[in-house]
């Protein structure tokens, strides 16, 4: 798939993120809007899943550690096909199966249910354990908040897959700088970032969470990484793609009213249509 | 009369795991560096490609079973239940019990015997923390014979289950001959019509000690052992409440939120009885030797005849 093609899709995705968040009135648009290019990539170029057959035991795993992502994600599976686009207004709804965080047993292409931060990066672990106990060749990619990181589990789940080599995991941290309570070096900075992940033994790459050839380039590189597991920290920008939602950490978790919906889908209407002209 | 085996059922935990293990390659096994104490060694020991220390890191623990389990794998994770069920609650509550995963909490050295470590280590609160997760099956075996088939049990069964083990050996009361178990059935150990005693675990024991000296005094207690805490025998427990009009439940725990809550919930429900809960009363323990401390606590045969016989003179 070229970069344009990818673009095109990120831009639907992103349109998918906020207008499930405004139907839904509650959600988390800015960390979903910062992922959504490695969301995109991952679904549409790098991921071995099916949406036909979302529980073939050989597939590779993603796990959303992030879970309160999950209208970046649900954007993402809808557009693959796991479900049709149009339930992704039903997020957050009394008796919709789009629950506010991501559920493995109700969502098609959910591989674990997160939500409650630094566990998600745990599971990824354990499933690349049961691939390399089964001797599967199957990927497992986890993608982790810069706030989320704060959690203490998240590296004991970084030393374990450091010293147990697993090299079938990647996992990738989503930096946009912001979390709720402000930018993550006041509130408590876990920088450096790939330096800490190179201490627990994983072998780190750094890019920019919105250049495809960037995304490529390092997912290319955690695979031919042998013996040691992978960390991508990808500099991104909270609400990329929303004029107003873009590097505000009041967007983490707030969903825009009926005027804000309408400039967001203006502002992606007009990347879209710039896409369409090249 | 010949001296009665006693066995730790953390041993019968361990030697079952590796039974077990011998037939069902899906078993995995996690221990957080106590799996000389929670006796998962010899699972290591037998099958060392289907074991990992995950290090002290039960949270990270509890939740690698989890992506174990949704790959189809049956993971077995150890610790002393102050730490299973307590550091790691919310690991068990998101990561293995909202997700509904197949993942089997093997918690040893729960209660006060654990004994000299003190108050820190005696997990008191373990069983009212897992009864409170939605589809956690509790199981609480009383003796070797009881533990062994509820960890065989416990790998045919699909779904979250904490298994609660202790320190120290205790008598074995079941004769393996004419034993089976299911999950979620109590069983009468011995009939009575004055009073009801439900104990669980190792309670089991010192319940059937207070009995005897109970029918030694004219008093005719029925013993009800429940092994599976959640789901809860309820149908069992209000039957013999409406022969005997009292209950009094056992238990090595608090006496918050655990066999005793339990069955004052079901029995208020269905079939309001006077109950009397014995158990560790909203205190925490402190060091000793096991046996001293259920001296002190009442929870020795004699401390269990003596609460018995008080509350039925109020």
């Amino acid at each position: 798939m070229t970069n344009l093609e990818l673009q095109k899709i990120a831009n639907q995705v992103r349109t998918n993120i906020v207008k499930s968040v405004h139907a839904a009135k509650a959600g988390h648009p800015g960390g979903s809007l910062s992922a959504a290019d490695i969301f995109t990539y991952l679904y549409f170029e790098e991921l071995r899943v099916d949406p036909k057959n979302p529980d073939d035991p050989d597939r590779d795993r993603f796990v959303l550690s992030k879970g309160h992502t999950a209208p970046g994600l649900y954007g993402v599976l809808a557009e693959r096909g796991f479900f049709p686009r149009e339930d992704l207004l039903t997020l957050r709804h009394l008796g919709s199966y789009l629950q506010g965080h991501p559920n493995m047993n109700h969502i098609p292409g959910v591989d674990m249910s997160t939500g409650s931060l630094g566990q998600g990066i745990s599971a990824a672990v354990g499933m690349a354990l049961a691939g390399k106990l089964d001797k599967k060749d199957y990927r497992v990619y986890t993608l982790l908040g810069d706030g989320e990181i704060q959690e203490g589990q998240v590296w004991e789940a970084a030393m374990f897959a450091g010293a147990k080599n697993l090299d079938n995991l990647v996992v990738i941290v989503d930096n946009n700088n912001l979390q709720i309570d402000g930018s993550i070096e006041d509130v408590n900075s876990p920088y450096p970032i790939d330096k800490k992940f190179e201490a627990f033994n994983f072998h780190t790459i750094c890019i920019d969470a919105h250049d495809f050839d960037a995304i490529r380039a390092a997912l290319k590189e955690a695979k031919e990484t042998k013996g040691i597991p992978t960390a991508i920290i990808a500099k991104s920008l909270k609400g990329k793609g929303v004029s107003f939602m873009e590097n505000n950490a009041g967007w983490h978790g707030k969903a825009p009213n009926d005027e804000e919906l309408a400039i967001a889908l203006e502002d992606l209407r007009k990347e879209a249509e710039s896409l369409c002209q090249k | 009369m010949s001296e009665v085996k006693k066995i730790a059922t953390r041993d019968s935990y361990g030697r079952t795991l590796v039974e077990c293990g011998a037939t069902n390659p899906n078993i995995v096994v996690l221990d957080s560096d106590l799996a000389a104490a929670t006796k998962t060694g010899m699972f290591q020991k037998a099958y060392p490609d289907r074991f990992y220390d995950c290090g002290i890191a039960e949270a990270n623990m509890v939740s690698i079973a989890a992506g174990l389990a949704a790959c189809g794998k049956i993971p077995f994770v150890s610790s002393f239940a102050m730490f299973a069920a307590g550091r790691a609650y919310e690991q068990i509550r998101n990561s293995v019990g909202y997700p509904g995963l197949n993942v089997k909490i093997g918690a040893s050295h729960a209660g006060i015997t654990v004994g000299e470590d003190g108050a820190s280590h005696q997990c008191n609160e373990d069983i009212a923390l897992m009864r409170s997760i939605p589809g956690m099956v509790i199981i609480n075996p009383a003796d070797d014979v009881e533990a062994v088939e509820a960890v065989k049990a416990a790998v045919e069964y699909e779904g979250p289950m904490y298994l609660r083990f202790g320190r120290s050996a205790v008598p074995v009361i079941h004769d393996p001959e004419n034993y089976t178990f299911e999950i979620g059935k109590g069983e009468v150990l011995k009939e009575g019509k004055d009073v009801t005693i439900v104990a669980t675990g190792m309670m089991v024991d010192s319940s059937l000690k207070a009995a005897e000296k109970l029918a030694a005094e004219g008093i005719d207690a029925e013993v009800i052992n429940i092994h599976t805490i959640k789901p809860l025998d309820e149908e069992l427990i209000i039957q013999s409440a409406k022969k005997t009009g009292k209950v009094i439940t056992v238990e090595e725990h608090s006496i918050i939120g655990g066999l005793g809550a339990a069955a004052c919930e079901a029995l208020s429900e269905n079939y309001p009885t006077p109950v009397y809960r014995i158990g560790i009363r909203d205190v925490f323990g402190e060091s000793g030797s096991a046996a001293d401390l259920l001296v002190k606590y009442k929870l020795d045969g004699q401390g269990v005849y003596e609460q018995v016989k008080e509350w039925l003179a109020k």
